[in-house]
């Protein structure tokens, strides 16, 4: 067995191969279709024309993608350094957790004071719990995987703890906070809209899409422009030149997991601040995970992560009316969809490579 | 004599609950020790799940049904040990794509066929695993102190109870007695050791990888026709996690695995019976709580505060010969 | 007359651009102790790996006792009765002694029999050839002398008539070692055949029975130990000096720029690697030390770089003394630069572009921008203009590290550490896997440093360029730093000679 590393053109290895990877993704999915005797092309019109054919679809379509691209960009970051943050939803609960406690004490505050607080409360609460898996793996020596996973299931109790026993406004029988004062609510899009003149259908899509799109810029900016970006990079790459550069690598894990928790919490802002307008359970649906999903179809890139969220934002959206138009595709599709992307473009990654790079060489020569 | 029958209860809805961690925790230990990380335990507990009620359902047969789920589990380790051995991909990227396709594809497969959003239509009778009643129950029922001891947690249970507890000392026996579980044992920790032995490490990997289906597909089947009566989506809610926390906390070890499952079977059990109830001197204590305190254990054990916990060294790495 | 154990022709063998083994020739009679000896990178360890079935062989035939046979697996090795005594060990430290043994050769799917007779089999071949070990101890809590033992019983145990061990005693005590030979000496005795890899003279001269000589992937000698002498051989090993030495002779300045005094290092399992150095460099100054690689140089550079921390002893770079604590930022602050022994592994990062590979280590410098952010241009410049005045090809610092050959690598490498204008430099193994125009070019620019009253520490197991730059040299063996020298006043014997361990003449101590 000879394990010589098969190597491919930049442009091959950078969009060929997540192409192709993804079209395998796809291809497998639809055989699932087909398994369930629907056509899978008319499975993908409806899906396309309920994501993007009208206006609200494409609003509900941008605020799935809100949630992707945090939840992707926190993958990402923890992937630069080297880590593997499965614990997106855990850190997105807690993000949740600290979003309504400001939103519920200064809610009566205005907006633009109350929400500035409530995102950083958000960020933070996310920050903190992903810091502490982080500085258990750097000086510990415990693995970010498990103990991420296991986070994930402390942060799920305490989330049901505090709407059961503390949140719970007395009488009320379901598990949630009370709605937020005025102050605590990120406005739609439609209402700016409306606002500016504009009429805009009713969608679930607010301000925190554009939070989402700063967001990625300034990941950007962080992963590939400034200092502490590089340092990232570095550890991710080469722990050992990393000290050789006296970068240490302990901080930087945990500074890089604090990031990306941050990034997973903000999640919370489109869903808590921006829609709900109260704590809930079950808020973070498995976005969490979509975000690693995203992550490896965006290859950690800010604008692949755009990318990649906004095509699961159509998979969710589009999912969810095809669902109305074809009952027996019920919206887990996406969720299949979802796992053949980790799989095809993670877990195989380098299936075809050397495929590929056959094929490439033979048309070189020919 | 009251307090000593609730206890009994609670001992033996916690083996009950047991059972499904005990089966993936044995299975990660195979997988683990040889060296492949698997948190794709979760993914094939529900494939397995799903697999066994929809044969039952469709055959009448709870044991076809179970065949059928231990069937689904190994094609799922298939696919595991593909992309980790064969392709040397990351472990955890593949555990991680082996729980979110299954959790999709269950729910929709089920959906898709039943009309009950993703739930199967009851089990009843033959299709369903059936409690065994050991003998004598009845008779020693009377026998203080160890009789309703007999007769509650010992007797009563479904074949797959059986088969998870006999699997311990059989895994033990495997691990520690026999040449496989030898390999097994040297190829988790030094692959090279075995590759210069004259061993092939892909062969041993894949072999461990299947073990852990089958137990895997023992543990699924016993949620959805033994257990339960049936296949609800996502009903697997995290015990495969659980597993791994367990395996984590039994530093890899099968007769501590044991110990941990039942403790975390328990932990659950106490969990449902003590909602809202008000402990002397603590107050209601929060069902939360009890049902974190696995995780909370197994993050304390990792950290090294108390012992420690250290894995298979070559787990998770997939095997390249250095130059 | 009888088949040789071993007969290799025109074995071939490439790693990518490296050849590692160049048409190698060699005959092993049965019976005797062979000892293979070369430099550090000679090809002594590919070739055993090719006769072990670890690797194949690009070309080339091998003959054991009289039958050419393929070795495509080191099942294949186990069944033509070769075994190996690794370098790194190969055993499973959380099992015991006994099941190592056994392990691939069970016999019987059930482990109770195998074991009684691993058992039994390890302590008869502990009484036989003095290699006691306890069978049910666990490997992982023997010493490494213990370890070597249940290597080499696991050998014997899967039947091996031909045993190879490579180096060693490099991490035996001497006392050890000596249980080691009486051991070999008694497997040939009973009729065994060795092959004994090594870098160490002395073991040659004590044990062999033949030898032959490698250098750069080729066989350059075969010779009968008693026909000749370590004078010879260290000749053979070295090769003649390549060209005279191009060093500018004389130190051009007087203050001491590093002065190390006492230092320890430990490494991260507790073992001192680096035991009570004491040394100066002078500005103006290339102080060489020589030795084979394994000795303590690597983390004498590490922890003067300040990637790794001192036991004990002082450190002054300028004349101020460095903080136990300082880390590699903080040194580099102090004045110092460091061109590591290995560029891939913490010298650049492969991954990255060139122009971000040639601020590694400069990153927080505000030549690359002020505050938060690192100004992309200015980094390229910088890149584009160090690639120019360095020479290295392609000059685009664009270019994906990784896909630059080793010369122009460590002209990078090199570029970013000098012309950061340091007063103390650390030089480890500057020409390792660079190609003969890189090597002059680099040589060069040390002797500029040189010239410009940079103190320079040099570390390199290249004897030819130790000769070629240093004004001083001594040679670290065990930790420790032994016989210091003008380069004047000593050459390659001696230096070669004291790296082989062999004593070097007291008393001429140049500090």
């Amino acid at each position: 067995m000879s394990a010589r590393p098969v190597t491919l053109p930049r442009w091959a290895d950078v969009y060929l191969m997540p192409a192709l990877n993804v079209g395998l993704a796809f291809l497998a999915s639809g055989l699932v279709v087909l398994a369930i005797g629907e056509s899978p092309l008319e499975a993908t019109t409806l899906l396309l024309r309920g994501a993007l054919g009208h206006a609200e679809g494409i609003g509900f379509t941008l605020y799935y993608t809100t949630n992707f691209i945090f939840t992707g960009l926190a993958v990402a970051v923890a992937f630069h350094a080297g880590l593997f943050n499965i614990g997106g939803e855990g850190q997105a609960m807690l993000g949740g957790i600290g979003a309504a406690i400001a939103a519920l004490m200064l809610g009566s505050l205005p907006g633009i004071l109350a929400l500035p607080a409530a995102i950083l409360a958000a960020a933070l609460f996310g920050a903190g719990w992903a810091a502490i898996p982080g500085w258990l793996q750097a000086k510990r020596g415990s693995h970010v995987v498990i103990t991420t996973i296991m986070f994930n299931f402390i942060a799920s109790a305490l989330l049901v703890y505090l709407l059961v026993d503390v949140f719970r406004p007395a009488g009320m029988m379901e598990p949630s906070s009370r709605v937020f004062g005025e102050g605590g609510k990120l406005p739609f899009l439609h209402e700016i809209a409306a606002k500016l003149g504009m009429k805009l259908p009713k969608s679930p899509l607010n301000l925190s899409f554009v939070l989402a799109l700063a967001s990625a810029v300034a990941v950007w900016l962080l992963i590939y422009r400034s200092r502490l970006g590089y340092a990232i990079r570095t550890v991710g790459a080469n722990p050992t030149a990393a000290r050789y550069a006296g970068i240490s690598p302990e901080r930087i894990t945990i500074l890089a997991m604090a990031i990306s928790g941050a990034l997973a919490g903000m999640m919370a802002v489109n869903e808590i601040l921006g829609v709900q307008h109260r704590l809930l359970l079950a808020f973070t649906a498995g976005y969490g995970f979509v975000g690693i999903a995203v992550a490896l179809m965006g290859r950690g890139h800010p604008a692949g992560i755009v990318f990649a969220a906004l095509l699961f934002g159509v998979l969710y959206q589009g999912g969810t009316e095809l669902a109305f138009d074809k009952p027996n595709i019920s919206r887990d599709m996406i969720v299949v969809i979802q796992g053949l992307v980790i799989l095809f473009a993670g877990a195989l990654e380098f299936m075809l490579k050397p495929w590929v790079a056959k094929l490439l060489a033979g048309g070189e020569q020919a | 004599m009251e307090t000593y029958l609730l206890a009994l209860g609670i001992l033996d809805s916690g083996t009950r609950l047991a059972v499904p961690l005990l089966c993936a925790c044995l299975a990660g230990l195979y997988s683990e020790k040889a060296g492949v990380v698997d948190i794709g335990l979760e993914g094939k507990l529900l494939g397995a799940a799903f697999a066994s009620a929809t044969t039952a359902l469709a055959t009448g047969s709870a044991l076809l049904g179970l065949m059928a789920g231990i069937a689904v589990s190994l094609m799922l380790s298939l696919v595991h040990g593909f992309a980790c051995i064969t392709q040397r991909g990351n472990q955890i990227v593949t555990g991680v794509a082996i729980n979110v396709l299954v959790a999709g594809l269950t729910a929709l497969l089920g959906h898709a066929w039943y009309k009950q959003g993703g739930r199967t239509p009851s089990l009843e009778g033959a299709a369903r695993l059936n409690e065994i009643q050991l003998p004598f129950a009845a008779t020693l029922e009377s026998v203080p102190i160890l009789g309703p001891f007999y007769a509650e947690v010992v007797s009563g249970h479904a074949l797959p109870v059986y088969l998870a507890f006999l699997a311990v000392p059989l895994t033990w026996f495997l691990l520690y007695r026999t040449r496989w579980g030898l390999r097994i044992r040297a190829v988790g920790e030094n692959p090279a050791a075995v590759d210069t032995a004259g061993i092939s490490v892909t062969r041993l990997r894949y072999s461990a990888v299947l073990a852990c289906g089958l137990l895997c597909g023992i543990g699924g089947a016993y949620m959805s026709v033994a257990q339960a009566a049936g296949f609800l989506p996502h009903m697997t809610a995290g015990k495969g996690f659980i597993a791994l926390a367990a395996l984590i906390f039994a530093k890899w070890r099968p007769v501590a695995a044991l110990w941990a499952c039942l403790l975390f079977g328990l932990l659950d059990a106490a969990a449902i019976r003590l909602q809202g109830v008000v402990l002397p001197g603590i107050g209601e204590v929060p069902v939360q709580a009890i049902q974190a305190l696995p995780y909370m254990l197994t993050v304390i054990l990792l950290a090294g505060f108390v012992g420690r916990a250290i894995p298979p060294k070559a787990s998770g790495v997939p095997y390249v010969k250095e130059r | 007359m009888s088949n040789p154990a071993i007969r290799l022709v025109g074995i071939e063998k490439r790693f990518g651009a490296v050849h590692a083994n160049r048409s190698v020739d060699l005959v092993v009679e049965n019976g005797s102790i062979h000892g293979i000896i070369g430099e550090n990178g000679a090809g002594k360890s590919t070739l055993m790996s090719i006769l072990f079935g670890f690797y194949e062989a690009d070309s080339g035939e091998i003959i054991v006792q009289g039958k050419p046979i393929r070795i495509r697996s080191p099942a294949d090795a186990i069944a033509a009765g070769i075994g190996m005594v690794h370098q790194h060990f190969m055993l499973v430290d959380t099992m015991s002694v006994a099941e190592n043994v056994m392990l691939g050769m069970e016999g019987g799917a059930f482990t109770e029999s195998g074991l009684s007779k691993a058992r039994a089999e390890i302590i008869r071949f502990g009484a036989e050839y003095g290699i006691q070990v306890e069978p049910d101890a666990m490997v992982g809590e023997l010493s490494v002398g213990l370890q070597q033992r249940v290597e080499i019983i696991k050998a014997l145990y899967r039947g091996a008539r031909i045993l190879i061990l490579d180096e060693p005693t490099g991490v035996l005590t001497p006392a050890e070692a000596e249980q080691l030979f009486r051991a070999l000496a008694e497997l040939r005795r009973q009729g065994r055949t060795i092959l004994l890899i090594t870098h160490k003279l002395k073991e040659i001269m004590a044990i062999t029975d033949h030898v032959s000589v490698m250098r750069r992937g080729a066989m350059v000698a075969h010779r009968k130990t008693g026909e000749t002498n370590p004078q010879e051989l260290a000749e053979l090993m070295v090769g003649r000096p390549v060209g005279q030495p191009v060093r500018a002779p004389g130190i051009t300045g007087q203050d001491v720029l590093l002065d190390v005094r006492n230092l320890k290092v430990t490494d991260a399992r507790g073992v001192l690697r680096v035991d009570d150095v004491t040394f100066a460099v002078r500005a103006g100054e290339i102080l060489g030390i020589a030795g084979v690689s394994g000795n303590g140089q690597s983390e004498l550079v590490e922890s003067l770089a300040g990637m790794m921390p001192r036991r004990a002893g002082e450190v002054f770079v300028c004349g101020k003394p460095v903080p136990p604590e300082a880390d590699a930022g903080t040194l580099r602050a102090m004045g110092l630069a460091h061109v590591p022994e290995d560029r891939q592994r913490m010298g650049l990062v492969t991954i990255f572009p060139a122009h971000e590979s040639a601020i590694l280590g400069r990153q927080d410098n505000p030549d690359y921008g002020t505050g938060l952010f690192i100004d992309q241009k200015a980094a390229i410049a910088d890149t584009a203009g160090k690639m120019s005045r360095f020479d290295v090809r392609p000059p685009d610092p664009l270019l994906k590290t990784a896909n630059f050959s080793g010369g122009n690598q460590q002209k990078i490498v090199i570029a970013r550490e000098v012309e950061t204008e340091p007063d103390v430099l650390l030089i480890a193994q500057p020409t390792r896997g660079v190609d003969i125009g890189a090597i002059a070019f680099i040589h060069r620019k040390i002797l500029d440093l040189k010239a410009a009253g940079k103190a320079i520490l040099l570390v390199s197991v290249e004897l030819d360029e130790i000769f070629a730059l240093s004004d001083r040299i001594c040679v670290m063996c065990g930790g420790r730093l032994m016989g210091m020298r003008h380069t004047e006043e000593t050459d390659q014997n001696e230096i070669g000679l004291m790296m082989a361990g062999l004593e070097a003449k007291p008393g001429e101590n140049a500090a």
